[in-house]
């Protein structure tokens, strides 16, 4: 039997050493000491699920930091950018946070991307009182009510309602007014929040929801599914899914024959550009929600010289070469919150979550007003139509007229083509 | 007493820790890294001192948080209600489990728990009450003391930490500890010597799942958001083994110094390099000493000591 | 909505993706099964397969299944390496039960880590003609995007059993499995055999995961679906029958596609690993066991 091995003095002023060695020199702050930089902090999905519009978005805020330094920087200072990876992972998320608050102390924050980073980071800005702009979560503020915290996601007032609203007012409006509908997608954060919107829509049109599962996010193969929605043989179906199950569900429909009236909705990933070039032609017809398109109607101020610098450094990273999704929201956020600082000349955070909240701001993605709980006073989830797609090549996405936006109105940029079937010819 | 007297000493300097409010980041990452050597001790306590490795932890851990959020969601508990009950929730499961597969070779009991997370994971997604694939959204009320759940939370963790390390400390010096021992490096042996091999075992697992639970109760305290995908985050797996591993699985200071050294990198490199780079660190690492070290950083300085 | 036609399309799906996760298996059922030893790396090994099929597609419009093949003797080669280290760190001093089973959970790590540092957590996919096609017999729709790994997982599970029953190193191995002294007394080197199995193994664990990129999209994670997925086949189709992996495996399959297309998907990855739980508890020798 062995005697207990009792570690002595030696083995404890190693772990000692260890610890205050690594202790030190996490904490100890490496700023480039230029003049006195205006510090911007935020924690991103660098790594993790979450990653693949993580890192897009973290290369438009620093467009946004170069292009702001290019011009004197914000009341005569330069910004800085601190970030951290958050891996896609909440429990980070605090850690970060007070790192960036305590020990870099930046002036200001910014959220990391999706709605599952910004849920912890929520009570931290709530109890030290910080503005805080929000990069795409989906109705975070609804429990806490917080007056400084504005979301650059375009959902609108009601933002998990408003997720199907598009989709299935265009589904209304058409002749015959479809009469079925199957709701389908994944368990998982994003879908338990939009199906219940798409619920009430059918209810509210008087269309009789003919199939409403959810399936595992791990599952490997749609076409049970897809058979399964084609039996009942609905005019109507929507999707709330994403990137990995959206492609499944897209090519077990196309494989089953599964053809409604009118197919998508709330796919997450169709917006990738290598999805789109995955899927190619038979992406056509699928009416989906998305954010902005390559079409004359959204080709705001400043958002052709952004995409050119953006396309220009995403080939050398690696990450989405078209970057059509989130990068201009990313860069927009912070180019709001530039704004208003120097609106303001003041980095006091209530004085800028006021200027923010009583201001229409012109910016890249056209013009922001933000209303209730921080969410856009008026929505703007696009509603776009495959068409036209031929083969694989990336070129055909680069500019107009493969992605049509049919709603809102005021970004109209084309017909619709109904039914889904005549797409596909 | 001694080890008591020692553990309270621990619990008070935490107190003291806290309440000279240093920088606050301190006690955010401290108290990651106090949990994770609650985590590793629990571990241990199954896998090094009986030889049956748990693939399980984030199973464990995750209804040990869960638990918590239902009693929060449901009866407005407080947090020593939460912790013991967390505790208790998956001290039943260890014994469930065990009940289950110890009874078979080592291997079916750790291909068990692997299975065990995917099958809780989506028990937990299903459960809307919880907060299902969501999340569940943690409205804290007002901290009892320190004014401030982030130091009020860090000194629970010392104390659970001090806690863990005296228990795992008593059991491998008591007899349960020299049976674990025996069945440990001959299980049909120590059977004939008269050892229960299989109470001894269910006892481990029990032990082992209610440290794991208390670890994890009051995790949606500390991060005020939980979802399924991070709470069962296969990293608490990857850890719970690595720790042990590289500070010595068969005595309770292994898995502290394991969980000090690896815990504090991880919270550094998470600010500081790639921290995709910093998971390979720690699967190389891992290997490393499983492959040339396998006694740990324990078993090295005996080594150097020349016993 | 039960209908006879959407029963028979499950079924029939459900019988595809049992050959694919048959041929997922059958590594498992080999090195665990036949000789014991718990690689938990496996499915890493399955990812990286479809990651290097994912590669040659992209790079050189190499059809997947074909990437496969022409790579197997390489991953012959790691797989030997693997055991041979893992034999002379663990199984030689006895002490593989722990040290083991942490050595390959590492590999698994590092294998699933080192594809994220290096492609990225984007969903790969990859083209090949069959994809995106199916046929109609008779009201069932067959896919061949499933219809080929089908096919050749049933001819991996063939030319295993020939292999073991037929050839000398084949049935060296399954002397292995049951009695070493015996097998060396015979002149054959029990560690040489463990090699080879080990290292046919991971050679079919990448060739299944070239199959599994043709299914569906992948990402370095994947992996951790199938790490209870093969377990739970193998031991639910018995220890050491190679013909039990095959039929565990349609079994899970049709009670997954079932499950998915009648009760909804939510459930059956659920009841997958509870059958596996169940059968640890009820019938830990599975169907066919010995």
């Amino acid at each position: 039997m062995r005697k207990p091995w009792k570690p002595g003095i030696l083995g404890w002023s190693l772990v000692g050493v260890a610890v205050v060695a690594l202790v030190l020199a996490g904490l100890d702050p490496s700023t480039a000491q230029t003049k006195n930089p205006i510090k911007i902090g935020l924690g991103m999905a660098l790594t993790g699920g979450l990653s693949a519009n993580g890192k897009p978005a973290l290369m438009a805020i620093q467009i946004w930091k170069d292009d702001v330094n290019r011009k004197g920087g914000l009341l005569g200072r330069p910004v800085e950018l601190i970030y951290y990876d958050d891996q896609t992972n909440p429990s980070t998320v605090p850690g970060i946070y007070t790192k960036l608050l305590d020990v870099d102390k930046v002036d200001f924050v910014v959220s990391g991307y999706g709605t599952n980073l910004i849920a912890p980071l929520m009570p931290i800005v709530m109890e030290r009182k910080l503005t805080l702009m929000g990069i795409l979560g989906l109705a975070n503020n609804e429990k806490y009510k917080y007056p400084n915290y504005f979301q650059i996601q375009p959902a609108g007032p009601d933002p998990e309602a408003n997720w199907a609203t598009g989709f299935f007012e265009l589904a209304a409006r058409q002749n015959p007014k479809p009469q079925t509908v199957a709701l389908v997608g994944a368990d998982a954060e994003y879908p338990r929040n939009a199906l219940p919107g798409a619920r009430e829509w059918s209810k509210k049109l008087g269309m009789k929801i003919v199939y409403d599962k959810t399936y595992p996010p791990s599952t490997v193969d749609y076409t049970p599914i897809a058979r399964a929605i084609k039996a009942v043989n609905p005019d109507v179906v929507f999707v709330a899914s994403y990137p990995p199950d959206s492609v499944g569900m897209i090519r077990a429909a196309n494989e089953v024959g599964l053809q409604p009236k009118i197919f998508g909705g709330g796919m997450v990933g169709l917006q990738y550009t290598s999805v789109m070039t995955s899927l190619g032609p038979i992406l056509n017809g699928i009416v989906n929600y998305d954010f902005w398109a390559p079409e004359p109607t959204m080709m705001f101020p400043g958002i052709k010289e952004f995409f050119a610098e953006y396309q220009k450094r995403a080939k050398e990273a690696g990450v989405d070469p078209l970057g059509y999704y989130l990068p201009p929201y990313a860069y927009a956020a912070v180019q709001i919150l530039g704004q208003a600082i120097e609106a303001t000349k003041s980095l006091d955070q209530q004085k800028v979550a006021d200027h923010i909240r009583k201001t229409e701001f012109s910016t890249i993605v056209g013009k922001v007003k933000f209303g209730q709980n921080g969410e856009w006073a008026k929505s703007r989830v696009l509603q776009v139509q495959y068409q036209g797609i031929k083969g694989t090549d990336l070129e055909q996405f680069r500019g107009p007229g493969k992605k049509i936006v049919l709603y809102p109105e005021e970004f109209k940029s084309g017909t619709m083509i109904y039914p889904y079937a005549a797409a596909r010819k | 007493m001694g080890p008591v007297l020692v553990a309270l000493a621990v619990l008070a300097g935490g107190i003291l820790l806290a309440s000279l409010r240093v920088n606050p980041y301190i006690y955010f990452a401290g108290y990651v890294v106090l949990q994770y050597i609650v985590i590793a001790t629990a571990w241990n306590i199954l896998g090094g001192y009986a030889g049956y490795v748990n693939f399980g932890t984030p199973a464990f851990f995750a209804l040990g948080a869960y638990t918590a959020i239902f009693l929060m969601e449901a009866y407005k508990a407080p947090l020593p209600v939460l912790i013991v009950a967390g505790g208790l929730v998956s001290a039943v499961l260890g014994l469930g489990i065990g009940y289950l597969t110890l009874r078979l070779r080592g291997t079916f009991f750790s291909i068990a728990t692997l299975a065990l997370s995917v099958v809780l994971q989506t028990l937990i997604i299903n459960w809307d009450f919880v907060g299902g694939a969501k999340g569940f959204t943690v409205i804290r009320p007002s901290p009892p003391f320190f004014g401030n759940w982030a130091l009020l939370l860090f000194t629970v963790m010392v104390g659970m930490a001090a806690a863990a390390v005296v228990v795992a400390r008593f059991i491998e010096r008591s007899w349960i500890g020299r049976g674990l021992s025996a069945l440990r490096d001959n299980e049909e042996a120590a059977e004939c010597m008269g050892v229960p091999t299989l109470r001894l075992k269910l006892f481990a697992t029990t032990i082992s799942g209610f440290f794991l639970g208390v670890a994890g109760a009051p995790f949606p305290y500390y991060v005020t958001y939980v979802e399924p995908a991070s709470a069962f985050d296969l990293n608490y797996a990857v850890n719970a083994l690595a720790m042990p591993m590289i500070g010595g699985t068969t005595t309770w200071i292994g898995p502290v110094i394991g969980a000090v050294l690896l815990g504090t990198a991880q919270q550094v490199a998470t600010v500081t390099i790639s921290s995709e780079l910093n998971l390979l660190i720690v699967g190389v690492v891992l290997v490393f000493f499983v492959v040339l070290a396998p006694e740990g950083l324990v078993g090295l300085a005996r080594r150097l000591r020349g016993r | 909505m039960f209908s006879w036609d959407l029963l028979a399309n499950a079924v029939v799906a459900g019988v595809l993706l049992g050959g694919f996760y048959a041929a997922v298996s059958l590594g498992i059922s080999l090195t665990f099964g036949l000789l014991d030893v718990v690689n938990i790396a496996h499915p890493a090994f399955v990812v990286l397969g479809a990651y290097m099929a994912y590669m040659m597609n992209t790079a050189f419009g190499v059809d997947p299944i074909l990437t496969g093949v022409v790579l197997m003797p390489v991953f012959f080669l790691v797989g030997a390496a693997v055991y041979r280290i893992y034999y002379g760190s663990f199984e030689r001093r006895g002490e593989e039960a722990l040290r083991g089973l942490v050595f390959f959970f590492g590999v698994l790590f590092i294998i699933e880590v080192s594809l994220s540092l290096t492609y990225g957590v984007d969903y790969r996919m990859v083209e090949a003609g069959y994809i995106g096609k199916s046929i109609d017999l008779g009201g069932v729709g067959i896919s061949f995007r499933l219809l080929v790994p089908f096919i050749v997982g049933l001819v991996m599970t063939l030319a295993l059993h020939l292999f073991l029953s037929r050839t000398f190193y084949g049935r060296a191995i399954m002397g292995v499995s049951q009695d070493r002294l015996a097998l060396r007394l015979m002149g054959a080197n029990p560690v040489r055999i463990k090699t080879i199995a080990f290292g046919i193994g991971i050679a079919a664990a990448t060739l299944s995961g070239t199959l599994l990129i043709a299914i569906a999209p992948v990402v370095p994670s994947t992996d951790r679906d199938y790490i209870g997925r093969v377990f739970a086949i193998t031991v639910l189709g018995g220890l050491g029958s190679i013909g039990g992996t095959l039929v565990a495996a349609l079994i899970l399959g049709i009670a997954e596609s079932l499950m998915a297309t009648f009760f909804g998907p939510s459930w059956s990855l659920a009841v997958s690993f509870g059958v596996l739980l169940l059968a640890l508890a009820v019938r830990p020798a599975g169907l066919f066991g010995r």
